[in-house]
């Protein structure tokens, strides 16, 4: 049986000019232990859709859904009180800024054992001796002294071990981790990853791990979700994910990994993410697509079959029925041109810290 | 800890001269002296007049007058009262408790009520609740002071027979060995009614003088709550399953809270000055009511050193809310 369960969950918010719709009918299954990542730029609405999940998004959100299902227990029919029972103890989440994700007034032994007493029952005591096992399993040196720290006293690679000794305080089932890396140095960020393998693989938890970084996941994760413009647009194994991506969009993001690139020029993906007011029709990828015709801006794109990677694309990759001489130029792997006319590029930059609310 | 609160000290010398001039110079400003008040209506020759300024060293130069009342200071002598020839710094102490009781009570209905309305209008942001809160709050902080006591105690008092329309306490009630804290002392006197005779009094002023610092406070923890409950910690707090009553009174208010303490400090200011006009609305024979009275009579000695003291215990009170702010706030804590 699958862990969590996830069909066709959206997220709208009310903004003063209108709905906006961040996240776009995702899916998404997840088996226990499993590690799976999901991939894409800044403002695909990765972050949006777990928060969404968790319940954690501004009263301006609203979250629909098909199903939601944990361990068989279906979410969505769940009371506050009793989503509160799972959100947090069989389900933690990690953000992407660690200082600013610890409370400033309480110590990071208050805060760890405050998730022990409220899910766990645990007295003063055995969350204390219990606080310091987790601080030192997430590799914090002299856990007794560390325990009565304020945040601003540790440093952002702290702030992040005591977040996810936070997190797997209460040994969940699904550990999500929401651009863990992001903000903290390169040195660091190897490390954090490192950890949360190492626990991942120790407790047999399940992960969702969000990135932008096509490297993090290759080194990480079993299966991947490539989302753009709030919409899954493939879903592969990594291996097959890297071998053979099928939407543009994935054949995109690999060409401009660093690692991959031949040459001098690291290729970019023209143009931006689309926000509320340039949403365009059909496929949402068409006006940064080298492959998009005519077709790709009238009809909405189907979701083939699974070993074409479940990509959301008229003209997968690599499975293009359209004539040779019809494909538009520019493709293949992908342009390395310099961008002309000062188009704005984005590579996969990483994020700007904040912006994933 | 100790470096600190010396520094403090150190800021408060040069804010002291400042007050003792100011003190010295504006009652001086005002036209007449003690003696024609004293007079009153009665004829004083001018030779008489100028004998008993001489007497009262008010006929030296005016640096003159105020280094000499520096010196005493120095000394501990604030002075004697023209009028009752009694001592200012006694006649202080005497009705300072009246004083204190009544913001003390005016800042616990302040707190009491602005707090949580503030919470709940930040977490209801855009509700009716928050609207008419928030509505309300800048009704109550344009209201005048004496105007709203006028008002309360047609009412209440006038109308409805409620309350008392002013005093301490009934004349039937006296304790002669009191501390001077009317509550206190009518609770432990043990007299039948003389708890609730001092707490009908007190709670009309109590609500006149809380008004506006109730207003203040209550916009006050609005805009932190606000601010707060979109930080990425209330985030986690949520993350990790907490309850909702966790989650914005623990994790958001205590951090809301550090600017809150700051405005409540400073409206014990507001209220000193606040209560000179509610003292003497209600007749509270506390220090607003003395200074005023000490104006009107030209009672030198009595307004300078009376708001001297003050200004100490103002000065006072902001140095409690500095070394409270350090315990709130662990960012600041002084180690």
């Amino acid at each position: 049986m699958s862990l969590l369960t996830i069909r066709n969950l959206s997220v709208t918010f009310a903004t003063a000019s209108g709905p906006f719709r961040a996240v776009d009918g995702v899916d998404m299954t997840i088996a226990p232990g499993e590690v799976v990542g999901i991939v894409g730029e800044s403002g695909s609405g990765k972050s949006v859709a777990m928060l969404g999940l968790m319940g954690l998004l501004p009263d301006s959100a609203t979250v629909t859904a098909d199903v939601i299902s944990f361990e068989g227990r279906d979410m969505l029919k769940m009371s506050n009180r009793e989503r509160r029972k799972i959100i947090g103890k069989d389900i933690a989440m990690i953000f992407q800024e660690p200082i600013a994700s610890l409370n400033p007034c309480f110590t990071a032994g208050y805060q760890i054992g405050e998730a022990l007493k409220t899910h766990l029952g645990l007295d003063k005591k055995a969350a204390r001796r219990r606080t310091i096992e987790l601080l030192s399993q997430v590799g914090i040196p002299e856990p007794e002294r560390r325990m009565t720290a304020y945040p601003h006293q540790l440093s952002g690679g702290m702030s992040q071990r005591v977040m996810i000794a936070m997190a797997i305080a209460c040994e969940p089932k699904l550990l999500i981790a929401d651009e863990p890396t992001t903000a903290l140095d390169v040195t660091i960020q190897a490390q954090i990853l490192d950890l949360l393998l190492d626990l991942q693989r120790e407790r047999g938890m399940a992960m969702i791990l969000i990135t932008h970084d096509m490297g993090v996941i290759a080194e990480t994760a079993e299966r991947v979700v490539v989302q753009y413009a709030g919409q899954q647009v493939e879903r592969q194994s990594v291996a097959n994910l890297f071998e053979t991506p099928r939407h543009p969009y994935t054949s995109a993001l690999l060409a401009a990994m660093p690692e991959r690139a031949r040459g001098g020029r690291l290729p970019t993906i023209p143009g931006v993410v689309p926000g509320q007011g340039d949403r365009p029709t059909a496929c949402l990828f068409n006006p940064r697509c080298p492959k998009a015709d005519e077709r790709c801006r009238t009809v909405v794109p189907p979701r083939q079959p699974a070993e074409l990677g479940e990509a959301l694309c008229h003209y997968p990759v690599g499975a293009d029925p359209r004539p040779p001489e019809a494909i538009p130029p520019g493709f293949g792997p992908l342009s390395r041109q310099p961008l002309e006319g000062g188009a704005r590029a984005s590579t996969i930059a990483p994020e700007v810290p904040g912006d994933a609310r | 800890m100790f470096k600190f609160l010396l520094s403090r000290v150190a800021v408060l010398i040069p804010t002291f001269i400042g007050v003792s001039i100011v003190a010295f110079a504006f009652i001086r400003l005002l036209p007449g002296d003690p003696v024609q008040m004293l007079a009153g209506e009665r004829v004083v020759s001018p030779e008489r007049h100028a004998e008993i300024m001489h007497a009262l060293g008010y006929d030296q130069p005016i640096i003159m007058q105020y280094l000499d009342y520096i010196w005493r200071l120095l000394h501990g002598d604030f002075g004697t009262s023209i009028v009752t020839k009694r001592g200012v710094i006694g006649e202080f102490f005497k009705l300072f408790p009246a004083t204190l009781e009544l913001s003390f009570c005016a800042i616990i209905f302040a707190v009491a009520l602005g707090v949580p309305a503030g919470v709940f209008a930040a977490v209801k942001r855009g509700s009716w609740f928050d609207q008419t809160v928030m509505g309300a709050a800048l009704v109550g902080y344009s209201m005048p002071i004496f105007w709203w006591g006028l008002l309360l105690i047609i009412l209440f008092s006038g109308t409805w027979h409620l309350t008392p329309v002013s005093g301490r306490i009934d004349l039937l009630y006296f304790f002669p060995k009191g501390t001077g804290f009317m509550i206190y002392d009518a609770a432990v006197s043990g007299q039948k009614g003389a708890l609730r005779s001092a707490l009908s009094h007190l709670i009309l002023p109590a609500i006149v003088l809380g008004t506006i610092p109730l207003a203040v406070i209550a916009r006050q923890t609005r805009s932190a709550m606000l601010e707060v409950l979109g930080e990425d910690y209330v985030r986690t707090a949520k993350a990790k399953g907490l309850s909702r009553f966790r989650v914005v009174g623990i994790h958001a208010l205590r951090n809301a809270l550090i600017p809150v303490v700051t405005t409540i400090g400073l409206q014990v200011g507001v209220m000193m000055a606040g209560a000179i006009l509610t003292e003497t609305i209600f007749s509270w024979p506390g220090i607003g009511k003395w200074m005023v009275d000490s104006v009107f009579k030209r009672d030198y000695p009595v307004v300078q050193g009376g708001l001297l003291l003050i200004a100490m215990v103002i000065m006072f009170v902001n140095l409690v809310v500095d070394l409270l702010y350090g315990v709130i706030n662990p960012r600041v804590r002084v180690r």
